[in-house]
């Protein structure tokens, strides 16, 4: 191809981030006013009625807090496996990359686990509100994730050859995919209080 | 670029597949945004003229084609109400916002900051599939058993929460027409703010691609919420949620079976959240295309080009903070609308800000009456009008009266048909040159603007009228109210306006398809003698618009004050 | 500099920061949980819950995701979205109820 595009692995020298970066950054804001709408749902509903349950009335606290651990480790693999490429060290990137995938299949594996709870007790978005925000709230959340899970196994497998050929471009798709990874916790770190302990 | 000579015989033959229907060009891309645009647009407007029919002839068998839709060959109540959501929908969703944003934004912002490219070609790619995935869900609504979806436009619950299927339907054609928009809007920013060419500040860019990126900004943090509020009316329609039902909801005199305990005006507030900012993207680009035009045919810069840019923006940033101007008759409260209200009107500040600097661009200008500036002529008289009778809708006051008539009707149809549409078609005759390197027929293209011109005042000035007599813009059949009645004569005109606006655009699409081919050759790659960088592209462009990159020297819009020479951005020498 | 070239040292000196912000996480994630069994009051659990939840939130923002040195065109974008974010969140307070219990 001819078409040759600049600033993809090296900063615009005015604005000072490549194209990616900026990309990534405008996508994660239209993601603050997608789970913005979400949130503002949820106050809407609270405010409505009286008899809001608590959180940690029905909701399995002590899961929800270890996915809590899980995810804000998966966040410091999955920085860590930026800076070992920083420090061009292949492996140690593999190994936290790697890390970071556990930590969200067990995150995925406890939600399951609470679904599973939930459903087994003919729980459904129909029983309340409460519920109906809560399944669809974490369930986009969970997409989230398997988004999350699905871009970081490319760029450990296949897509972990840009290396060889562009270790700057290859470095920044990882600060990008780190940065997506980073707002998933974020919004969890909001999700769990709000909906499990209050 | 170091291997220039490459470039043109470089990519050698791509099989047509990769290069007319899975491409990464943007020009590609836009051009079939721009078709599929087109089709959606005509499509609309066809349903519209058969709920014509029926709104001028209540009852009366629709000819040709009325038989194979009902029964009677008449529109029914259930299929009027059908049209009337889908026409809504698809002008909107798929047709203008594809057109102006899709295709005028992905052909012409990467060659007017002189770009090869967008910044993410393949994501370009995939938000003209997702559009085009969206439109097909969209169209399968109609095959749905009990119709397409009717809820409206703006699906407001309870109705659509226990509507039939097709609104299912709707709702995730939704999420894909909103998702396309996001991919597209990110691709726009970062190209025009990431790959401008060399000179390029951000001051010198054409307003076409500062309306561009506002837009964009605009369906950037926008069309989430609804996306968010869309997932909240599937759940309610799927799983049997209540988000939007409220508790001890009566459908039809008997109690409906819901769990209830939510609220129909959160859904109001989260889809109006996005669609005032949605009449911005419907209006934004189309004043970037009118300024282009005006400037180049009265050969004067833009008077006041940063007054024109800080009004865009500010338009842009004061769009998310007036949408509840639409819900004054929900009964939400004194201080919500008196908030709202004064917020709209702040709001008409910089589109009339706007529409002056353009109407003094052509005071003192040597003005060309070629096509496109036809059309950029009517466009100032018809946004002003637009414009100015939506105040009396963003006033608490008169808005009770106006509220829901035809009046509304009237008033944002001035903004986006003869306004909106009348600028993308101008631009059409406009960049035809560029994209072809033929002209379209100046003959046919006079007849059509003239023809389009007088009909559609026809069909929507009596609107006006209409809706102050206080004719609501959902009826079926008017003429059962004694003030409908009285009112009825004007829809046979309005009607027949209708049909006239529908066969003037024969000529056009005639010059289009034909003028592709048998048009006038330009004899140049900058045949308006205009200053932006898209000119400096050769007519078609290349794979790689710039096969050497190119530079920018000046701001926009530069004529000479006495000879009226062009000086073009890209163009070293004075004049 | 998150995106510019760094040496090895600077990038040790980060990786120590990601650690501690790791620890800090955990410990406000144990606030956060033991305040809730206290069961204060309504209004002071929600102060308390958000307060501590912005203050993770902006741990990872800053460090993670290196906002506490980023460029001019990220903090413009994100200032814009948080000014309508804003609005989305003050929806609910707006919103009767009253047509809902007549």
């Amino acid at each position: 191809m001819s078409v040759q595009i600049p600033y993809i692995d090296e900063p615009h020298p005015v604005t000072g981030v490549t194209n990616a970066k900026l990309g990534v950054w405008l996508f994660l804001a239209s993601e603050v006013m997608l789970f913005g709408a979400l949130f503002s749902a949820l106050i809407t509903l609270r405010l409505g009625v009286n008899d809001w349950p608590h959180g940690y009335d029905i909701l399995n606290v002590p899961l929800a807090t270890l996915n809590t651990v899980v995810l804000i480790f998966s966040s410091v693999t999955v920085v860590m496996a930026w800076a070992s490429l920083k420090m061009q060290n292949l492996s140690r990137f593999r190994t936290y990359m790697v890390l970071t995938i556990l930590c969200s299949f067990i995150f995925l594996a406890v939600k399951a686990v609470e679904y599973g709870h939930k459903f087994e007790h003919g729980i459904s978005p129909a029983t309340s509100n409460f519920y109906a925000i809560y399944f669809v709230i974490t369930g986009l959340h969970g997409l989230h994730i398997i988004g999350g899970i699905i871009v970081n196994a490319y760029l450990l497998g296949p897509g972990s050859r840009m290396w060889k050929t562009q270790p700057e471009r290859f470095t920044g798709r990882i600060e990008c995919a780190g940065l997506y990874w980073h707002f998933v916790d974020l919004v969890w770190i909001f999700l769990f209080p709000i909906l499990y302990l209050l | 670029m170091t291997h220039a000579e490459h470039t043109h015989s470089g990519h050698h033959e791509m099989p047509f597949w990769r290069k007319y229907i899975f491409s990464i060009d943007h020009k590609v891309i836009g051009l079939q945004y721009g078709i599929t645009a087109t089709f959606f647009l005509l499509f609309g407007f066809f349903l519209m003229i058969l709920m014509r029919w029926q709104l001028a002839y209540p009852g009366v068998e629709i000819p040709f084609i009325g038989k194979a839709l009902t029964e009677t060959g008449a529109l029914t109540p259930d299929l009027y109400n059908a049209l009337g959501a889908m026409h809504g929908t698809i002008m909107i969703f798929l047709g203008v916002v594809p057109m102006a944003v899709g295709a005028f934004g992905n052909y012409l912002v990467p060659l007017q900051v002189g770009a090869q490219d967008m910044a993410f070609p393949k994501l370009n790619m995939m938000s003209y599939w997702v559009y085009f995935v969206g439109g097909v869900v969209m169209m399968s609504s109609f095959l749905m058993p009990g119709g397409a979806a009717a809820s409206g436009w703006t699906s407001y619950p309870p109705l659509s929460v226990t509507a039939n299927n097709a609104q299912t339907v709707w709702l995730l054609a939704m999420v894909f027409l909103i998702t396309s928009s996001l991919l597209g809007s990110i691709n726009t920013i970062v190209t025009a703010v990431q790959l401008r060419a060399k000179g390029l500040s951000f001051m010198r860019w054409p307003v076409h691609v500062w309306a561009q990126v506002a837009t964009a900004f605009l369906l950037l943090l926008a069309f989430p919420p609804l996306e968010g509020a869309a997932v909240l009316q599937l759940v309610d329609r799927v799983f049997g949620s209540s988000f939007f039902l409220p508790s001890g909801l009566y459908i039809d005199g008997a109690k409906a079976s819901v769990a209830g305990g939510g609220n129909p005006l959160l859904w109001q507030h989260l889809f109006w959240f996005l669609a005032h900012p949605e009449v911005y993207v419907l209006i934004l680009p189309a004043v970037g295309v009118i300024s282009e035009i005006i400037s180049t045919n009265s050969r004067k810069p833009i008077y006041g080009y940063k007054t024109m840019v800080y009004s865009i923006l500010f338009l842009g940033f004061m769009s998310f903070v007036v949408w509840a101007h639409h819900m004054f008759m929900t009964g939400m409260g004194v201080t919500l609308s008196s908030f709202f209200q004064a917020t709209t009107m702040i709001i008409s500040i910089p589109s009339v800000i706007i529409l002056t600097t353009l109407l003094l661009t052509l005071w003192g200008a040597s003005i060309r009456f070629t096509v496109p500036m036809l059309f950029a002529l009517a466009f100032l008289p018809m946004f002003a009008i637009g414009g100015l009778t939506g105040l009396p809708l963003g006033l608490t006051a008169s808005d009770i009266h106006l509220h829901d008539t035809y009046y509304v009707i009237g008033h944002f149809h001035y903004v986006v048909a003869p306004g909106t549409l009348f600028a993308l078609m101008g631009g059409v005759y406009f960049w035809y040159p560029k994209i072809t390197g033929r002209q379209m027929n100046q003959f046919l293209g006079k007849l059509h603007f003239w023809l389009s011109f007088v009909a559609i005042n026809f069909v929507f000035m009596p609107m006006f009228l209409m809706g102050s007599k206080g004719v609501s813009r959902r009826l079926y059949d008017q003429t059962g109210y004694s003030h409908g009645a009285a009112t009825q004569s004007w829809n046979v005109i309005m009607s027949t306006a209708a049909f006239v606006l529908l066969l003037a655009q024969i000529p056009f699409l005639y010059n289009m398809f034909t003028s592709w081919k048998w048009g006038k050759k330009v004899e140049n790659d900058n045949p308006w003698e205009a200053t932006t960088l898209e000119w400096a592209a050769s007519s078609p462009p290349p794979h790689e618009n710039f096969p050497t990159p190119v530079e920018v020297y000046r701001e926009p819009y530069s004529y000479s004050p006495t000879s009226r020479k062009v000086r073009p951005q890209f163009s070293q020498q004075e004049a | 500099m998150a995106s510019g070239h760094m040496s090895v040292e600077e990038v040790k000196k980060h990786t120590r920061i990601y650690w501690v912000i790791f620890s800090s996480l955990l410990l406000l994630t144990g606030v956060t949980v033991g305040i809730s069994y206290i069961h204060l009051p309504f209004t002071y659990a929600v102060i308390l819950a958000l307060v501590v939840a912005s203050t993770k939130a902006s741990l990872v923002a800053l460090y993670f995701m290196h906002l506490i040195s980023e460029k001019a065109v990220i903090y413009f974008t994100l200032a814009l979205t948080a000014f309508f974010f804003v609005f989305l969140i003050i929806i609910p307070w707006f919103i009767p109820w009253d047509f809902a219990t007549h």
